[in-house]
């Protein structure tokens, strides 16, 4: 208990009768990075709102150090947050914006404009001070909205999808540096985000959600190579699922072939869904696979070819650096540890076959849509 | 980019201008010089000064004193146009603040609500008050009823700022509620989460953020209520001579060229207050609040 | 909302809607005194039909405000048009102040200039008096006129420019897509400009007061003259009338407002 710095417990949340978060428990470390994330509407924001206290949750408590802050108001947390789209005031200058919480905390002027220098040196923005935020481009005013949730020292920094206005190099740049700065001042930060990519390589713990829960919490190398289910296998890097059943312990049977396995804890017989990663799967000749099919696609994508071979009407993507041509058959080859079992699940059959090679939340959307209109037409 | 979206006006859009462009030059222009034209001519169109310096120099005897008639009558709009805009804006901010953090549907209702006695005739609304003022009106009737005792209210400058807040309150509402509900939420969250209460939020970031809605509707305010003639002569029992009950009764009595030479001197003033708001607005935008 | 602000807000509506409710309660008054009610009597009301000059100022109103928001918001909205292809900067710029003025200038400057310029080109003609219903016209088109340009501009500004290109692309002659692709998307300003233009010029006082002539009387100066003398409660009758009109317009612009805002909503769930 001593070190968890947040928890959130049971946490519900409605608005109007719908349901956004749907018993979140979760706890924070001290000095730890940890992502929420999620598909849009997956509820990491307003988990986020929550801890800042910008929301109330219809249900449950948070806890801060120990304390109940359920009803605390946000002026009064110890944490600060830095918006999407930064929400710099436009009517004050850098430094202005900087000074802004230690002048409301009263603190001496004198010592405001030191701790301003140093906070634009950490962030590079050392000569800014009277510019207006307007004049700033995406990447500057985010340095900026960091600075001035900095200089509060706050127990805890939020960041809610801080880096997606931004363009590809500058976010690759910013990721490395928003990283720096938490191990430099050893603060906690919470971070939201829908980039797995993004999640992956800043967090120490990832917490990935979908419709209002809670999908898997674990480091970012469980998350990918120990997936819970089919959801968190499709949105944390491309999978192969396949259905499955457990034989015995260590032994599965997919695609008409048994497969040893390294899972074990199963009921014998129990259905599963099998995640096989793309680049796992070795190719072999057609006489020495352990599954046959035809390649159907071969798409070159720099350092690696991505491949789509169909197995007796299953489509798997295979990665892998060797050229094979449109049309070929060939054998795949599954080493047992690159076989990962999981139990059934609402998302089980959703994803993980590449037939379409479309994203069936993407399908989703787009039929609601059109019932939405035609609704409308009647 | 730009350049390219706005294309090259073609003959048919400079057709479609020119209808415009002459009414503007006939309807707007040319009858402002004639305000000018009038207001330095005799009867005879001969060119004169006169008009101008009958406006500083005429005067008349007011309770025993020499005084400078259209001068006083000048102060006197000036004064009760500033006071009537002031009034406007402590009663119209915070109802336009509480407006805009309103659900979004009682916002919709309290904006339509605020916005039915603009749409009746302000002579209507003017007389309305007039009836309720009046010494032996409805107010005066409330207070006897409560034993307060009877107050006169009609025909003093009270009255008169009373009947130009009625009227022109809904114009100083409207334009900083509307600067409000497009204020980013994030902003106002942002100062929280940055250790602001309610009123230190206030202060600091939506009241300052809030200035050009505020000098929109000081503009809108001030510049009716200087220039009314109505108001005055109704709750102000005609003592009250405001500038355009001067502008006006000139007219009446077909002094057209005084008349013009009274609202000359009040445009150009006019202007000149203008500018200087506009000074501020563009300095409060600049960031030096 | 908190509780002082409901107290606040209630304090206000009372100041705001005081004065109206008074107006209503007393049209129904059976005697003509405005501060004592002594009975309900639909009287002047009746009385308010069978005056003709009043019932003529309304005809004259309705004229007056159809013609002028129509001619205005035609002429406006291709001024508008035109303005936004214009790339001459100073000629923008000149059309920008010029038609600034008569929103700035107080209404009682706009009213005795065009009044001067009238009586002087009546003079001019050798006319005994030059102002008339016409007169009148002119004057409302002017100052319904910028109105009508700044509510139509923008939508013009928001437009993808690429629609128009679009059109003329899928073989539209310039004027085809103007028609075809421009109008469709400046129409919602083009609509709400007609109602303001359509709204002022029924409302306005000031400027008709100076551009009046020749007997033509809107109900603004029909109600100045009635309130010069003293008044029956007829004007109260009148008032109520007008409120309730207004009210009712005001309710179904609302309610059509609200099934567009849920349509929204359905699409975006």
């Amino acid at each position: 208990m001593a070190d968890r710095l947040i928890q959130l417990e049971n946490i519900h949340k409605d608005y109007g009768g719908k349901t956004v978060l749907n018993n979140i428990n979760l706890y924070v470390r001290d000095k730890e990075f940890v992502t929420l994330l999620g598909p849009s509407g997956c509820g990491k924001t307003t988990t986020l709102r929550i801890i800042g206290g910008f929301e109330s949750p219809s249900a449950g408590v948070v806890y801060f150090d120990g304390k109940d802050i359920t009803s605390l108001p946000a002026h009064k947390r110890q944490v600060n947050t830095v918006f999407q789209r930064y929400a710099l005031f436009p009517h004050l200058n850098i430094f202005d914006n900087i000074a802004f919480g230690p002048r409301i905390a009263k603190q001496p002027e004198k010592q405001i404009r030191e701790r301003v220098d140093e906070m634009l040196r950490m962030v590079n923005l050392t000569g800014y001070e009277k510019a207006s935020p307007l004049q700033l481009s995406g990447g500057e005013q985010q340095r900026v909205a960091i600075a001035r949730a900095l200089i509060n020292h706050p127990r805890v920094l939020l960041l809610d999808e801080p880096l997606s206005a931004l363009d590809l190099k500058l976010r690759k740049e910013m990721q490395r540096e928003l990283k720096a700065i938490q191990q430099r001042v050893g603060i906690t930060f919470v971070f939201v985000t829908h980039d797995q990519e993004e999640a992956l390589t800043m967090s120490d713990t990832v917490v990935v959600m979908n419709k209002g829960s809670i999908q898997q919490i674990g480091t970012p190398t469980d998350i990918y190579n120990e997936p819970k289910n089919a959801f968190v296998a499709d949105f944390i890097g491309e999978s192969n699922i396949l259905d499955g059943v457990m034989l015995e312990d260590k032994l599965v049977r997919f695609s008409g072939h048994t497969f040893t396995c390294v899972d074990s804890g199963f009921d014998r017989k129990e259905p599963v869904d099998v995640v096989v990663r793309p680049e796992d799967v070795d190719i072999v000749s057609e006489e020495k696979g352990m599954l046959r099919g035809a390649v159907t696609s071969v798409i070159f994508m720099g350092v690696h070819y991505e491949i789509i071979v169909d197995v007796g009407g299953f489509k798997w993507m295979i990665q892998t650096t060797d050229y094979v041509a449109e049309g070929a058959n060939i054998g795949l080859y599954i080493e047992p540890d690159a076989i990962h079992i999981m139990k059934k699940s609402e998302y089980s059959g959703l994803y993980g076959d590449y037939s379409l090679d479309v994203d069936p939340d993407a399908l989703d959307s787009i039929s609601s849509e059109e019932e939405a209109e035609s609704e409308q037409a009647k | 980019m730009k350049e390219r979206s706005k294309g090259r006006a073609t003959p048919l859009d400079r057709l479609l201008l020119a209808p415009y462009s002459v009414w503007a030059v006939i309807f707007i222009l040319v009858p402002l010089a004639f305000v000018a034209y009038y207001a330095f001519t005799d009867n005879n169109f001969r060119f004169t000064a006169d008009n101008i310096v009958k406006f500083f120099t005429a005067s008349s005897e007011v309770e025993g004193r020499e005084v400078r008639t259209y001068l006083l009558i000048f102060w006197r709009s000036l004064k009760l146009a500033v006071i009537s805009t002031v009034v406007c804006l402590l009663l119209g901010y915070p109802m336009a603040f509480i407006i805009a953090r309103a659900r979004p549907r009682v916002q919709k209702t309290l904006i339509t609500l605020v916005m039915i006695p603009m749409w009746m005739n302000f002579l209507i609304r003017t007389y309305a008050w007039m009836t309720i003022l009046q010494d032996t009106g409805i107010l005066n009737g409330l207070l006897g009823a409560v034993g307060l005792g009877r107050m006169h209210i009609i025909g003093t400058e009270s009255a008169v700022v009373i009947g130009m807040v009625y009227d022109y309150i809904p114009y100083m509402i409207m334009p900083i509620y509307s600067v409000m509900a497009k204020m980013d939420v994030r902003l106002i969250e942002a100062a929280h989460d940055l250790g602001c209460n309610n009123m230190n939020t206030l202060r600091r970031v939506i009241f300052p953020l809030s200035i050009p809605g505020v000098l929109s509707g000081i503009n809108m305010v001030l510049i009716p209520s200087i220039s009314t003639f109505y108001i005055s002569q109704k709750l102000g029992n005609g003592k009250f001579f405001l500038i355009g009950d001067a502008i006006e009764g000139q007219y009446v009595a077909n002094n057209l060229h005084f008349a013009a030479a009274i609202a000359f001197i009040m445009m150009i003033v006019l202007l000149a207050a203008m500018a200087l708001l506009r000074k501020l607005a563009d300095r409060s935008v600049e960031g030096g609040v | 909302m908190k509780r002082a602000s409901r107290i606040y807000t209630a304090l206000i509506m009372l100041f705001l809607f005081a004065p109206i409710v008074i107006l209503l309660i007393f049209s129904f008054n059976e005697t003509k005194s405005l501060s004592v009610f002594s009975g309900f009597s639909l009287k002047w009301y009746r009385e308010l039909l069978r005056d003709r000059d009043t019932l003529g100022a309304v005809r004259n109103t309705l004229v007056l405000a159809v013609s002028a928001s129509l001619i205005s918001t035609v002429m406006g909205t291709a001024a508008a048009v035109g303005m936004h292809k214009l790339r001459s900067k100073w000629y923008r710029a000149a059309l920008d102040t010029v038609t600034n003025i008569p929103m700035i200038n107080p209404d009682i400057i706009t009213g005795i200039s065009l009044m001067l310029m009238f009586v002087f080109v009546g003079r001019f003609f050798g006319l005994a008096t030059s102002l008339s219903f016409w007169t009148m016209l002119l004057a409302h088109i002017t100052f319904c006129l910028p109105y009508v340009i700044l509510q139509v501009l923008p939508k013009l500004r928001q437009m993808d420019p690429a629609l128009p290109e679009a059109a003329r692309d899928l073989g539209c002659t310039p004027l085809q897509a103007f028609f075809k692709a421009e109008l469709p998307e400046i129409m919602p300003g083009i609509v709400t400009g007609l109602i303001m233009a359509f709204t002022l010029s029924l409302d306005d006082f000031v400027i008709s007061y100076f551009t009046q002539g020749n007997g033509f009387q809107t109900l603004p100066i029909r109600i100045y003259s009635m309130t010069k003398k003293t008044v029956t409660p007829k004007m109260y009758a009148l008032a109520t009338i007008i409120f309730f009109v207004i009210l009712t317009l005001l309710l179904i612009s609302n309610l059509t407002d609200q099934d567009d805002g849920e349509k929204h909503k359905a699409k975006k769930n």
